[in-house]
């Protein structure tokens, strides 16, 4: 982002607030007080507008027709494509493929990127603290290949060990994934030194960045991962959006996904050319509107700045974590020295889903369960955690409506 | 800063003290040795996971229940009403039962039970019925009980 635009951004974090419709409104009787933006978090007006204005005025398909809405709908649609390129360094707009998700992402590289060559003996290697989109789909591909999947272990603080990492990291290791940020724990993993690491061994790492995105500056350029994966309704864009970064020269070897329409150059029976970068990976009409509105979110993130918000929500974090170390019988899960925006936690011997509803009843929205990583649960032996999570438009008086709420709870299981 | 706010009406009919007391000492609680039937329920998205003993004799009595697993107070509140319930009892009068608690839970006319019985300490359930999110846990034995009175060995999945 540029400074002009940062003097254009709002002053106040209130402000930021104030950009968020569904945040105003009451819920059993309370104001609402959303924490489960880890699970999705809510549009500003300017994405809520960007898609209604798309939708009544440039809707047509895009790619194709000769006429001004086709035209309108491709200009918007690769313009969101530039902003995202921009937005996360990318050095090239064709290294920007769009998918309907994180998920969809990952598994567009593992039968894209892997499969092709993947042989029995082979590894793909994760960690324990990945949520299952970056755990399902290696294993599919490790049945279909008979290669191996290999899970590098975590610490009781929710940390990967890079020692561990680094001894695992042999010449039979075809790709490492990993979390950059873990959707159940919070933990920033350190993955610069990771990919410092496996580039010496000539090791391609991707990124799983869906819970990292929105809530820290990301340069794929400065990370020097070969994919970056996210999705589009995690950093307040609308779902079935989602985002591969893969770099230009790895993207350019790897066989289509998907065919149909618009990956195409030339169709005959006797053959087909694919088309160029990276519409060689977007068959049949994408969710334009979706696109629409991630590109104004990510015009939103830009004007407040990635920096202004990793530090609001980071003195955010170390509040609530201190206010729910506080409360009696409240067990933290992910105490990593290293987080953004997660805390989960267990409150006495209350299960975690009666701990959401007596919360969802006092307005306040957590994300109770085992967050799509069963393997963390399993780690830390437990059923599931409550997880509260941060977006930009949490404040203080949101972690204190929390820990009123939590009293209430524990009140009512004492 | 004030930490004093009040459960809702809901609420307290959600977490009766008769759920409480069950969901914190459930009964019949345990594995059973010697077993005719049993089924196992889960609950995917919130990880409940319980699975249901019975002794079935010759006669249709049934003649031990005991439940095990891991759950939220809702689940384990219905499995251990459950099991006090059904002790005893003919395989057709337990599934009378099961039908008149998803009845009560549910609302749904299907499941409009034909004899219509006095639920008494199951009536404690009814406050899950303004909670939808929840019915589920609530129903999850019961739904093992069918399949279990069944002989089908089915898991029962919520999902």
């Amino acid at each position: 982002m540029t400074s002009q635009s940062a003097k254009k951004s709002k002053t106040d974090d209130s402000d930021w607030r104030g950009n968020f419709p569904a945040l105003h409104q009451e819920i059993n009787g309370h104001p609402l007080v959303y924490l489960d933006s880890a699970a999705s978090s809510q549009q500003p007006a300017p994405v809520i507008a960007a898609v209604q204005t798309y939708q009544e005025c440039s809707h047509a398909n895009v790619h194709r027709g000769v006429h001004t809405l086709s035209h309108r709908a491709t200009e918007a649609y690769e313009g969101a494509r530039d902003r995202i390129a921009d937005f996360i360094n990318a050095s090239s707009r064709t290294e920007i493929v769009f998918t309907s998700g994180t998920t969809d992402s990952i598994n567009l590289v593992a039968q894209s990127f892997c499969r092709p060559t993947l042989k029995p003996g082979d590894r793909i290697v994760i960690s324990h603290l990945e949520h299952h989109s970056n755990i399902v789909p290696w294993q599919m591909l490790c049945e279909q290949t008979g290669a191996e999947l290999v899970v590098a272990s975590i610490d009781e603080s929710g940390q990967v060990d890079v020692s561990e990492i680094t001894d695992l990291l042999d010449e039979r290791v075809k790709l490492l994934a990993l979390a950059h940020v873990s959707n159940a724990l919070g933990t920033v993993l350190p993955v610069k030194e990771i990919i410092g690491i496996a580039k010496t061994r000539g090791i391609p790492v991707l990124l799983d960045g869906a819970q990292a995105v929105p809530h820290l500056p990301v340069d794929v350029q400065d990370l020097d991962c070969d994919f970056y994966t996210f999705s589009g309704h995690k950093m307040f864009g609308p779902t079935g959006t989602g985002v591969l970064f893969g770099k230009e020269s790895l993207l350019e070897a790897m066989p289509p996904y998907q065919g149909g329409g618009d990956m195409i150059l030339e169709v005959s029976f006797e053959g087909t050319t694919y088309n160029d970068l990276p519409y060689k990976f977007e068959a049949g009409t994408p969710n334009i509107a979706g696109f629409v509105g991630l590109g104004a979110a990510v015009k939103y993130l830009q004007c407040i700045g990635m920096q202004r918000i990793c530090q609001h929500e980071k003195e955010l974090l170390e509040y609530m974590t201190t206010q729910l170390s506080e409360i009696q019988d409240v067990r933290l899960i992910g105490t990593a020295a290293n987080k953004a925006s997660v805390q989960s936690f267990m409150l006495a011997d209350i299960h975690p889903h009666d701990v959401g509803t007596i919360l969802d009843h006092q307005g306040v929205a957590i994300r109770t369960g085992h967050h799509c990583a069963m393997p963390v649960m399993e780690y830390f032996g437990i059923p599931g955690t409550a997880r509260a999570s941060l977006a930009l438009y949490n404040t203080r008086d949101d972690v204190d409506a929390l820990v009123v709420a939590l009293h209430a709870a524990h009140r009512i299981f004492s | 800063m004030n930490t004093q706010s009040q459960p809702t009406d809901d609420l307290r009919d959600l977490y009766r003290e008769l759920i409480l007391d069950h969901a914190r000492s459930p009964r019949h609680f345990g594995k059973l040795e010697s077993t005719s039937h049993q089924a196992e329920g889960i609950n995917p998205l919130c990880g409940d996971k319980l699975r249901l003993y019975l002794k079935i004799d010759a006669d249709q009595t049934i003649s031990a229940v005991n439940f095990e697993g891991s759950g939220c107070a809702i689940s384990v509140a219905s499995a251990s009403l459950l099991t006090e319930t059904i002790n005893g009892l003919s395989t057709e009068r337990a599934l009378d039962y099961y039908a008149n608690v998803v009845y009560l839970l549910t609302g749904v006319d299907a499941a409009n039970p034909e004899i219509r019985l006095d639920l008494g300490k199951l009536k404690a359930l009814e406050g899950v019925r303004e909670f939808p999110s929840r019915v589920k846990c609530a129903t999850l034995a019961w739904h093992a009980l069918h399949s279990a009175i069944n002989n089908t060995n089915d898991t029962v999945s919520t999902e």
